[in-house]
């Protein structure tokens, strides 16, 4: 008998809730420590009610898309140039190479000198951690491409710009909706420990603000809606990799 | 058209990647010398067949004539003009995987027409390129969701729905089962006979050349002699190899050039 998954995660869920409840009935917690899942979900409607809830998770996600856009026009076409351009690579790729390493949280400090506080050094984050995977990702794929397809284009007189339409894009876009994939996780992990430190505003920031003010509830209600988000943006980015324009693919 | 004269012709590839070790004898040796002394001409409209055996750079060969990679030294002409670089009057078929994956049959074909200003002129001819091959019906499937010969022919038609004056194929038919090899064999016959455009061909099938050939070329190692035979084969089509004695003595002569005793 084959379960609807949709059925089958919902009873893990339930499990755990139950878990979660049975562990803070009988586990004498305060409620400061460790509240029970009913206080959770009581606080949850009431942030939600009052719009505090909508408000930060517009924030994050604003300031996640600008970043992720901005790394993806910019991190794809650089990835393009070093996959093609031998001497570009050898130049460039050392450096990328080098910086890729080193955590976003890093960057917090400068991001804050260089930008102040708000939006911006928040969304620069994001846009570090997500350039560096696109970038490497695509000069991967770009390199991967089988010689003989630029052959034909030769063959057929593609010019530059065909080249790049008809052949390369195609061909590495799999991978690059893969990436993409994988790349929106990191920004969305980066995004709340920006907005620890760099803003006012945000599911990280309001984490943080609840932190210091001893509210958990409200700290797992952020946790939470953190991990929804995550779920629903991962499920976005799977419907985008199902895409007919790689159904060529479906073969290896 | 589709005259080609080859002269002189060397090829050298120097090998950037060696991991030389002390006691490796070929360390040294950064430079191999694929082609050497080539001197070939074939007429317009020839079908021309190579046969050698692995390694020997029959298709660096090939890949010079369409103008993907540079000879060392010498040149080839055709029609007169030296190569400079691919272009769609010289086809090459490749051995694998020459379609582009994302592309259907249609866009595939339609690649070598794709500045046609006339859509409906388009079209037709696309239809009747793709009708030759018998594929009427999977205009609208990707190279994946078709069977090898099913790939070979809708490669054929997209290369020669731009009549090319040259078609070069490396091995158009390993892979394929015997049946479909014998029957693509004789579609590039008929195809050869109805576009009557200069074809080479390289093989590693002696029946292959056999039936198909105006010209047979038998390639060797550049440290021996590259070009051990070229011979002009006149022979109607279609050929039956056993009942024609001709064949027959130089199937046993191209079998013994290329090491094997199969005729003694
Ligand atoms: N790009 C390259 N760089 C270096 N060496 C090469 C390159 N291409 C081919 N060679 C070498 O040149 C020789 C001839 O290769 P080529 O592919 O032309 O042989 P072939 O006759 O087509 O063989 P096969 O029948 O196996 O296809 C081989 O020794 C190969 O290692
Ligand atoms: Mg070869």
């Amino acid at each position: 008998m084959k379960r609807n998954p949709l059925f089958l995660s919902s009873v893990s869920f339930s499990l755990l809730i139950l878990l979660w409840a049975i562990i803070t009935y009988f586990g004498d917690f305060s409620e400061q420590i460790f509240p029970n899942p009913f206080l959770v979900l009581a606080s949850g409607v009431e942030l939600f009610n009052d719009g505090t809830l909508l408000k930060h998770v517009v924030a994050s996600l604003y300031r996640v898309t600008i970043g992720f856009y901005l790394a993806v026009i910019l991190g794809i076409p650089l990835g393009i140039v070093l996959g093609r351009k031998y001497l570009v690579r050898q130049l460039i790729n050392p450096i990328i190479q080098f910086l890729r390493p080193i955590s976003p949280l890093a960057w917090i400090p400068l991001a804050m000198l260089w930008f102040g506080i708000g939006d911006q050094p928040a969304i620069f984050l994001i846009f570090l951690s997500s350039f560096f995977p696109l970038v490497v990702a695509t000069t991967m794929a770009v390199n991967r491409i089988n010689p003989v397809y630029f052959h034909v284009a030769a063959n057929f007189n593609f010019s530059q710009q065909e080249v790049i339409k008809k052949i390369i894009i195609p061909a590495i876009l799999p991978e690059v909706l893969t990436a993409l994939r994988l790349t929106i996780a990191i920004a969305w992990l980066v995004v709340v420990a920006a907005e620890m430190i760099a803003v006012q505003s945000g599911l990280g920031y309001l984490i943080l603000d609840a932190r210091n003010a001893l509210r958990m509830d409200i700290v797992m209600v952020g946790m939470i809606v953190i991990g929804m988000i995550g779920v629903l943006l991962d499920l976005i980015m799977l419907r985008l990799a199902k895409n007919d324009a790689i159904g060529w693919n479906k073969a290896s | 058209m589709g005259h080609i004269l080859i002269q002189d012709l060397a090829k050298r590839y120097q090998n950037r990647r060696q991991h030389s070790r002390k006691n490796d004898i070929h360390a040294h040796e950064k430079i191999i010398t694929v082609l050497e002394d080539v001197n070939l001409e074939f007429q317009d409209g020839e079908m021309v067949c190579i046969l050698g055996p692995s390694g020997c750079g029959k298709s660096s060969l090939l890949r010079i004539i369409a103008g993907f990679d540079r000879a060392t030294s010498g040149k080839i002409l055709i029609d007169g003009q030296p190569i400079l670089k691919p272009s769609s009057d010289y086809i090459f078929v490749f051995q694998h995987n020459g379609l582009l994956p994302w592309m259907t049959v249609w866009q595939n074909v339609e690649l070598g027409l794709r500045h046609l200003d006339n859509e409906a002129e388009k079209e037709e001819t696309i239809q009747e390129y793709i009708s030759m091959v018998e594929l009427d019906g999977f205009e609208s499937y990707y190279p994946h969701q078709l069977s090898g010969g099913m790939q070979r022919r809708a490669e054929l038609a997209r290369a020669i729905v731009v009549n090319p004056e040259l078609l070069i194929m490396d091995e158009p038919f390993s892979g394929l089962d015997f049946l479909t090899h014998l029957k693509m064999r004789e579609e590039v016959v008929n195809m050869h006979q109805f576009i009557n455009k200069t074809i080479v061909i390289v093989t590693h099938d002696i029946d292959d050349a056999l039936v198909m050939a105006d010209r047979v070329v038998v390639m060797g190692n550049a440290s021996t002699k590259n070009i051990l035979l070229n011979r002009k084969l006149a022979f109607g089509h279609p050929r039956n190899i056993e009942k024609i004695e001709g064949l027959r003595e130089l199937r046993d002569e191209l079998y013994l050039m290329l090491g094997v005793n199969y005729a003694v």
